[in-house]
């Protein structure tokens, strides 16, 4: 597959070709798998999917950028609650078709976006901690703002999501959880056809000139502010999109899912999954999801007190995922995406060098090499 | 000789604390003017507020007859005037080729990507590479693994690509071997020559500075305290005791 893509490189396939290729390969497995697997994992894939636009759009703002975001869970709940209301709007008017739902995702998007704005125009200015503690009250005060404005959205207790029911053309029997795995693996895979596209062209050459060397990239005449802030209003609607999905496969909103734990979730996730890499990204977001789940089942196995299971079912994922945390980044300070490129690096030298190796060793019954003559 | 660079009066510093006071400067086109002065006299400061790095509190700076007034670093890039920085700036994590593309990117607009301005664009990146062919060896690795001499030519390329007419370059020869730092200075004198390119030269190398030089500055704790030809500067026995140590 790697080699397959070094080839492609070399014969100098366009970039934009090489990235449509590779989406469409990853949309026919993965729709091939949805049938594969049952409606509980079905679900599984399709978080993950709603995970991996926020934590794709993130990973290019830390790891490209250097700007770091502790609010994109605020901007998630910016996408989910715009989609919730857009989509609200549709079935009080009677409306009722699957291309309502491709419009709510946009207008979380967009609203997302604006958000995503505010807050970059006022990150641009701001570096390392600083940044840190204004997303910081972001993601705190954003979702308190649903509790201030009760009426509008209905405070803690949230709002439910109408939603279009599963097409007829897919049959009675289709599950709705493969129904949703699709939706939000086809937008997990416009984000990161989007961000693979943006990162390989020149603005992700100026944002990564931006964070290496700020002073560089401005005397190079790079508009500094302005790349910051577009980074995070790109950002903000890979988040935006990542809430609206959210929203969609829980078929409501409420502040509880989108607390300060999610940003750290999504910040866990890039950098367990390597930050800077949109493939890093996919990691993170699937072991967000299959972490709980095992910690889920390693409790429920147990022999503990029904007190003692109760507590840790809410906890022990979050102690295994900061576990993993500390020794990914002692074993592999790239995340999963560099430790496993070290892995491919490693396993292709050994490839390479092993045909050639045999080479030098003669057969039994060859010539002995003739001697090397030097005409120095 | 029309004046290319007129500075007036100009104060500039960090966190309020001015370093510079009263910088009144006139460097005409085509010409290489150097600025000389021990550690901390205020040169590398005096090329951060030419370039927009920093902010001046007072004065007036103006290039080819306008006011830049308080133009950000990217557009004076766009105006023409390039600054290759102390410490050189090259991007680590970008190839030699992305490094000098990134110099000229301003040039090709948002819309231009495939246009004639790229084709100009990759010209400018060719002429790089056949004055310092060394680059055009190593154009596909990134810049962490370039020399010190590599990276110096990988920074004046990446300006050069610009198409600045003011160059302002700040200690070109800091660890550069002697013959690599003749080469640089060669260079410079050619480019000037060949394409009235104008040079602001900082330098802690005092005779390649003055040799290659038109005119020259000698700046002490912030202030001009001589300035001239640079041939008389080189000769003035008390001016090089008191300030350029030789």
């Amino acid at each position: 597959m790697t080699g397959w893509l070094h080839s492609c490189r070399r014969t100098s396939v366009p970039t934009l070709a090489r990235h449509l290729i590779g989406v469409a390969v990853a949309a026919v497995a993965l729709l091939g798998l949805t049938y594969v697997l049952d409606p509980f994992h079905d679900y599984q894939l399709a978080t993950a999917a709603a995970y991996l636009c926020a934590a794709a759009g993130l990973t290019v703002l830390i790891g490209q950028n250097g700007q770091l975001s502790l609010g994109h869970g605020a901007l998630m709940a910016v996408g989910a609650y715009t989609l919730a209301m857009v989509q609200n709007q549709f079935g009080d008017h009677g409306v009722i078709a699957q291309w309502t739902v491709v419009v709510s995702l946009a207008a979380g998007v967009v609203t997302a976006t604006l958000a995503g704005t505010v807050i970059g125009l006022a990150a641009a200015r701001l570096r390392g901690p600083y940044l840190a503690g204004l997303t910081l009250v972001v993601a705190i005060a954003l979702p308190a703002v649903t509790t201030v404005f009760s009426g509008v959205f209905h405070g803690d207790q949230g709002m439910s999501v109408f939603l279009p029911p599963v097409p007829d053309q897919l049959g009675v029997d289709f599950p709705m959880e493969r129904w949703q795995a699709w939706l939000a693996v086809a937008a997990a895979l416009l984000t990161l056809l989007a961000l693979a596209n943006l990162v390989r062209g020149r603005f992700g050459r100026s944002m990564r000139a931006i964070r290496d060397n700020e002073v560089a990239a401005s005397v190079a005449g790079i508009p500094v502010a302005r790349v910051q802030v577009v980074a995070f209003v790109v950002s903000a609607a890979c988040a935006g999109l990542g809430g609206g999905m959210f929203a969609v496969l829980a078929q409501s909103v409420s502040p509880d899912a989108f607390t300060l734990t999610l940003s750290l979730n999504l910040l866990l996730a890039v950098v367990v999954g390597g930050s800077g890499s949109l493939a890093g990204a996919v990691w993170g977001s699937l072991l967000l999801v299959l972490l709980r789940y095992w910690a889920d089942q390693l409790t429920g196995g147990l022999a503990l007190s029904a007190g003692l299971r109760t507590r840790l079912a809410g906890n022990l994922p979050l102690a295994v995922f900061g576990l993993l945390l500390i020794v990914v980044m002692m074993a592999a300070p790239g995340g999963v995406q560099g430790l496993l490129s070290r892995a491919g690096r490693w396993v292709g030298g050994r490839l390479i060098r092993r045909p050639s190796h045999r080479a030098e060793v003669p057969a039994p019954d060859a010539e002995p090499p003739a001697p090397v003559v030097s005409h120095s | 000789m029309s004046d290319l660079l007129e500075v007036e009066g100009l104060t500039a510093g960090y966190h309020g604390v001015p370093v510079l006071h009263g910088i009144d400067l006139r460097v005409p086109a085509g010409t290489i003017c150097a600025v000389l002065g021990a550690n901390g006299a205020g040169k590398t400061t005096l090329l951060r507020a030419l370039s927009g790095l920093i902010r001046p509190s007072t004065g007036r700076i103006a290039f080819d007859g306008a006011d830049l007034g308080d133009l950000a670093t990217e557009r004076l890039v766009r105006r023409g005037i390039g600054h290759v920085p102390e410490g050189r700036g090259v991007i680590a994590e970008l190839t030699v080729e992305e490094n000098l593309m990134l110099g000229g990117a301003w040039r090709l607009g948002w819309a231009g990507v495939w246009g004639a301005a790229r084709a100009g664009l990759r010209r400018d990146v060719a002429e790089v590479y056949q004055l310092f062919p060394p680059l055009a060896a190593r154009r596909r690795q990134p810049g962490h693994q370039l020399s010190g001499g590599e990276r110096q030519m990988l920074a004046l390329g990446r300006a050069l690509v610009g198409r600045p007419r003011l160059l302002l370059l700040d200690e070109p020869s800091l660890g550069l071997a002697p013959r690599v730092v003749a080469q640089t200075m060669a260079l410079l004198r050619q480019l000037c020559e060949q394409t009235r390119l104008t040079v602001l030269l900082v330098e802690q190398n005092v005779r390649s500075a003055l040799s290659i030089a038109d005119q020259g500055v000698v700046m002490s704790l912030g202030r001009v305290v001589a300035a001239g030809d640079a041939r008389r500067l080189a000769d003035d026995a008390d001016l090089r005791h008191a300030y350029l140590g030789f």
